[in-house]
C-alpha cells in the first residue's frame, strides 16, 4: 500500500521571541505599545490575515521560524522517526500535526483518527483516585467512555495497580503513576499515533515496555510518528527517519543513512548553549540552568575532545526566586541513552553548595577523559539534595570524543566496542599461574593519569 | 498483550490543517462530539473542589448563609427595602443567584489558565473548558437552593406559579457568566492581569446588581436604565419574581436577555479567533 495518510506541504511556524522570553505579556505593555505604534500593529495584523505569501513580512527582528518549508509524506503502516537536536523544531512539528497549534503557512492533510501522546498522564489530577483518573485521562486522550470501560480491566492489569485503584494518585509512587499513565495511553487505538519523547522517563524496564508497545502498534498496521533522542530506539523501530535541523528538513530516508548524519551534525558547533527555552527539563525551578558550555584547559569553547584530555563543563545558574544552597551534577550518556558518568559536585570534598543570588557560573572538571570515541549527550542537574530537583536539563549538550591517544591501538575504536576505557595489565602466564604483575601495576606506564 | 479491538470513533475522515486567521465560526458538531470530555472535566472540578475539606459540600451554603445574616442585620435592620419580602429570604435568594453567576464567572475566566497542561499537550475544542467551568457552579447552586426551600418553609413563604420559569433564569445566570467569562478567559491566556481584574469586576458588579436592594428602590430614570443594562439585574429580579411573585420585571428581563445574547455571541467569536494562539501563549 503506497497511499500517504499524512501529507505535509510547505509547513512553517513563526514564533514571536519577545512573547516567549519575557513570559506573559501584561495588559499595560500591550496598551503602551498599541498607543505608541498603532499603525505598525495594524499593518502586522493585516499581513497576518492575508497570510501565505505575505507571511514573509512578519519575519521581523523579534520573530523566528521554528519550522520552515517542511514537506514529507507518511504512508499507511509506516513508523517514521523524527530526530534532531534540541530546538530543531521536532516538538513544534508534533504540535502542529496533533492540532495543538496552527501552522503559520502551508497545509497538512491527514486521513484517519489521530491520537497524540506528547506526554503521559496529561490531565491527571493528584486528588483523584486511580479509577477516576483512568476515565479522565482516557477522555482527554479522545477515548469514549464506553471504550474506556471496555478496556478498563486490561488497563489496570497492564499497569499492575489493582490494589490502589481507589487511592488518590498523589499517594502513588512515581513508578506506579507512570505505569498507570502509560497503560491508558497504550490502550488508545488511533489509526495514526504521534509520540513524543515519552520514553525519556521511567526506568529501563519501563522504557522497554513502552518501546515494545509502540512496536505492537506498528505491527497491527497503524501509522506511527515518533520523536526521540535515543538513536537505538529509533534505529530499531523506524522504517524511515526525518532529520530536522534549525527548523528545516536536513535529511530524510533510511535509518542507516540519516542517523549518522545526525550524530555528526550534533557535534559540529562549539558554543555556549542557551537553555532558556529548552523543554526537556524537570524540577521546582527556583534556580534555572540557563546556559551550558564545554571548554578545554585553555578556556576555549569546544565540543570535540581527544581521549585523555581534561574537559571543563560549565553551567550558568540563574536565580528565579529564593532557593536553598545547591549542588550540581553533570551526567553523560551515550547517544543511545546508556548512562555512563554521573559527576556529582558533592564528591569533591572541597565543594561548598552555592546559594545563587543572581547568576552563578559553575565549573566541573573531568580530568583525563577516558571515554571511548563517540558522541555523548550531557545532562545537567542542580538541586539541594539528590531527591530535590531544582532544575534538571536532559541532553543539554553534546560531547564528541575523538581517538586521541587510543590511536596507538591501530584501529578505529568507538563507543560501540565499549564506553569507558580502563587500563589493564597483561602478561603471558607461566604454567604455575599467578596473577599478572600485580606488584608493579602502578609503575606501569603507557598511560599516565593527569591529575 | 492483547487489546480488544473495538471499533472506535467515526469512520476515517480527512482532516486538513492550514493556517487559520480571522473570525472562525463555532463548530457545534465537533463540540457535540466532545461532550463526554466536557462532562468529565466538569465532574473532575466538582470532585476535586471539596476533597480534603472537613465540611465538604457544606461549604456551598456557608457563603450565602453568612451573607444573608450580615445583610439582614446590616441593611434590613436599617430600613432598607426588601420589596415586602421577608428579609432573610430576600437576601438569601439574591445571594445564591448572584453566587451562581460569580463563581461560574471565576471558573470560566480561569478555565484556560488552570488547564495549561491540557492546552499544550492535547487537542480538543478549547470551548470545552469554559463550558465545563460554568457547569460546575450549578452543583453548589443546587445545594444552596435546597436550603432556600427550607428557609421559605420556615418563614411560611409560598412560591408562586412563576416557579415554572425558574430554570429559565438559572440558565440565564449561567449564560451570563459564560458570555463574560469567554472574553476574560481568552484574554487571560495572554494577559495575566485578568485574574486580578476578575475579582475586582465581580465585586463592583455585585453592587450594580439588585442583590441587596430591589430594583424598585431605584426611582430615577437613569438609575433604572443603568441597572437594566446590566444583564444580571434581569436575572436576579426575575429569579425573585419566580419565587415570590410581586410585579413581573418584564422589560428588564428582555433587556438582560438581549445583553447576554450579544455578549455571548461576541465572546464565542472572540474566543474562536484567539483559540489558535492559546497553545503558543499559555
Amino acid at each position: 500500500m503506497n497511499d500517504a495518510v499524512i501529507r505535509v506541504r510547505g509547513i512553517g511556524k513563526l514564533y514571536e521571541i519577545g512573547e516567549r522570553s519575557h513570559g506573559y505579556k501584561t495588559l499595560r505593555e500591550s496598551l503602551v505599545s498599541a498607543v505608541r505604534n498603532p499603525f505598525r500593529a495594524r499593518a502586522a495584523k493585516n499581513n497576518h490575515n492575508s497570510n501565505g505569501s505575505s507571511a514573509e513580512a512578519l519575519a521581523k527582528a523579534d520573530t523566528f521560524w521554528a519550522l520552515k518549508d517542511i514537506n514529507f509524506d507518511v504512508h499507511r503502516g509506516e513508523i517514521v522517526g523524527i530526530i534532531g537536536r534540541n530546538g530543531a523544531g521536532k516538538s513544534t512539528l508534533l504540535k502542529i500535526l496533533s492540532r495543538i497549534t496552527d501552522p503559520t503557512e502551508g497545509e497538512i492533510e491527514i486521513e484517519g483518527r489521530v491520537g497524540s501522546l506528547l506526554e503521559v498522564g496529561t490531565g491527571f489530577h493528584p486528588e483523584l483516585t486511580g479509577r477516576e483518573n483512568i476515565f479522565l485521562n482516557g477522555a482527554i486522550l479522545g477515548m469514549k467512555r464506553a471504550e474506556i470501560a471496555a478496556r478498563f480491566d486490561e488497563i489496570v492489569a497492564f499497569a499492575g495497580t489493582e490494589k490502589f485503584l481507589d487511592t488518590p494518585v498523589k499517594y502513588y509512587s512515581s513508578g506506579m503513576y507512570m505505569r498507570l499513565a502509560f497503560a491508558i495511553a497504550a490502550h488508545l487505538e488511533p489509526e495514526i499515533l504521534i509520540v513524543d519523547e515519552v520514553l525519556a522517563v521511567g526506568d529501563a524496564e519501563f522504557q522497554k515496555k513502552c518501546l515494545g508497545k509502540i512496536g505492537d502498534v506498528a505491527r497491527s498496521g497503524r501509522t506511527v510518528l515518533f520523536v526521540s533522542h535515543q538513536m537505538a530506539a529509533v534505529a530499531s523501530l523506524c522504517n524511515r527517519v526525518i532529520l530536522l535541523d534549525a527548523g528545516e528538513i536536513k535529511a530524510i530516508g533510511d535509518c542507516s543513512e540519516v542517523i549518522p548524519k545526525y550524530l555528526v551534525s550534533e557535534s559540529d558547533s562549539a558554543q555556549i548553549v542557551n537553555l532558556r527555552h529548552h523543554t526537556g527539563r524537570v524540577g521546582t525551578g527556583e534556580v534555572r540552568i540557563v546556559e551550558a558550555a564545554i571548554r578545554d584547559k585553555n578556556g576555549d569553547l569546544r565540543n570535540r575532545f581527544n581521549y585523555g584530555e581534561d574537559i571543563f563543563f560549565e553551567l550558568t545558574l540563574e536565580r528565579v526566586t529564593r532557593a536553598p544552597a545547591l549542588s550540581c551534577t553533570v551526567e553523560i550518556q551515550t547517544a543511545t541513552g546508556v548512562p555512563v558518568l554521573h559527576l556529582y559536585s558533592m564528591d569533591d570534598p572541597s565543594w561548598e553548595p552555592v546559594t545563587v543570588s543572581d547568576t552563578q557560573k559553575i565549573r566541573c572538571m573531568l580530568p583525563h577523559c577516558d571515554l571511548y570515541p563517540g558522541v555523548y549527550n550531557v545532562s545537567m542537574w542542580a538541586g539541594a539534595s539528590p531527591q530535590m530537583h531544582v532544575d534538571w536539563v536532559s541532553n543539554a549538550l553534546q560531547l564528541r570524543v575523538e581517538q586521541g591517544d587510543l590511536i596507538h591501538r591501530g584501529f578505529d575504536m568507538n563507543w560501540k566496542h565499549a564506553v569507558v576505557h580502563k587500563q589493564s595489565f597483561w602478561r603471558a602466564a607461566e604454567e604455575t599461574s599467578c596473577l599478572p604483575c600485580t606488584e608493579n601495576a602502578h609503575a606501569n606506564t603507557g598511560f599516565t593519569r593527569v591529575e | 498483550m492483547t487489546t480488544a479491538s473495538i471499533p472506535v470513533g467515526p469512520a476515517p475522515r480527512k482532516l486538513r490543517l492550514r493556517p487559520q486567521s480571522g473570525w472562525q465560526p463555532v463548530n457545534f458538531a465537533e463540540l457535540w462530539h466532545y461532550r463526554e470530555l466536557l462532562w468529565i472535566l466538569a465532574k473532575r472540578d466538582i470532585q476535586v473542589r471539596y476533597k480534603q475539606t472537613v465540611l465538604g459540600i457544606l461549604w456551598a451554603i456557608v457563603q450565602p448563609f453568612a451573607q444573608m445574616i450580615i445583610f439582614t442585620l446590616l441593611f434590613a435592620g436599617n430600613g432598607f427595602s426588601t420589596d415586602g419580602i421577608i428579609p432573610p429570604v430576600f437576601y438569601f435568594s439574591g445571594s445564591i443567584c448572584w453566587l451562581l453567576f460569580a463563581s461560574s464567572l471565576g471558573n470560566v475566566g480561569n478555565s484556560l489558565t488552570n488547564n495549561q497542561s491540557l492546552i499544550t499537550k492535547v487537542y480538543f475544542p478549547r470551548l470545552v473548558m469554559p463550558i465545563a467551568g460554568c457547569v460546575t457552579g450549578l452543583v453548589d447552586f443546587a445545594i444552596s437552593f435546597l436550603l432556600l426551600i427550607a428557609l421559605m418553609a420556615w418563614y411560611h413563604v409560598l412560591p408562586t406559579r412563576g416557579l415554572l420559569f425558574l430554570p429559565l433564569f438559572i440558565i440565564m445566570a449561567v449564560l451570563a457568566s459564560l458570555s463574560v467569562g469567554l472574553w476574560l478567559s481568552a484574554l487571560n491566556v495572554q494577559y495575566r492581569d485578568v485574574r486580578y481584574v476578575l475579582t475586582f469586576v465581580v465585586q463592583f458588579w455585585f453592587f450594580a446588581t439588585p442583590v441587596i436592594y430591589p430594583a424598585s428602590m431605584l426611582k430615577k430614570h437613569w438609575e433604572q436604565i443603568v441597572v437594566s443594562l446590566n444583564p444580571m439585574s434581569g436575572v436576579v429580579e426575575g429569579f425573585r419574581w419566580c419565587l415570590f411573585g410581586r410585579s413581573a420585571p418584564g422589560p428588564m428581563i428582555a433587556v438582560s436577555a438581549a445583553a447576554i445574547l450579544i455578549l455571548l455571541a461576541g465572546g464565542l467569536f472572540y474566543f474562536r479567533r484567539m483559540e489558535k494562539t492559546f497553545a503558543d501563549f499559555v
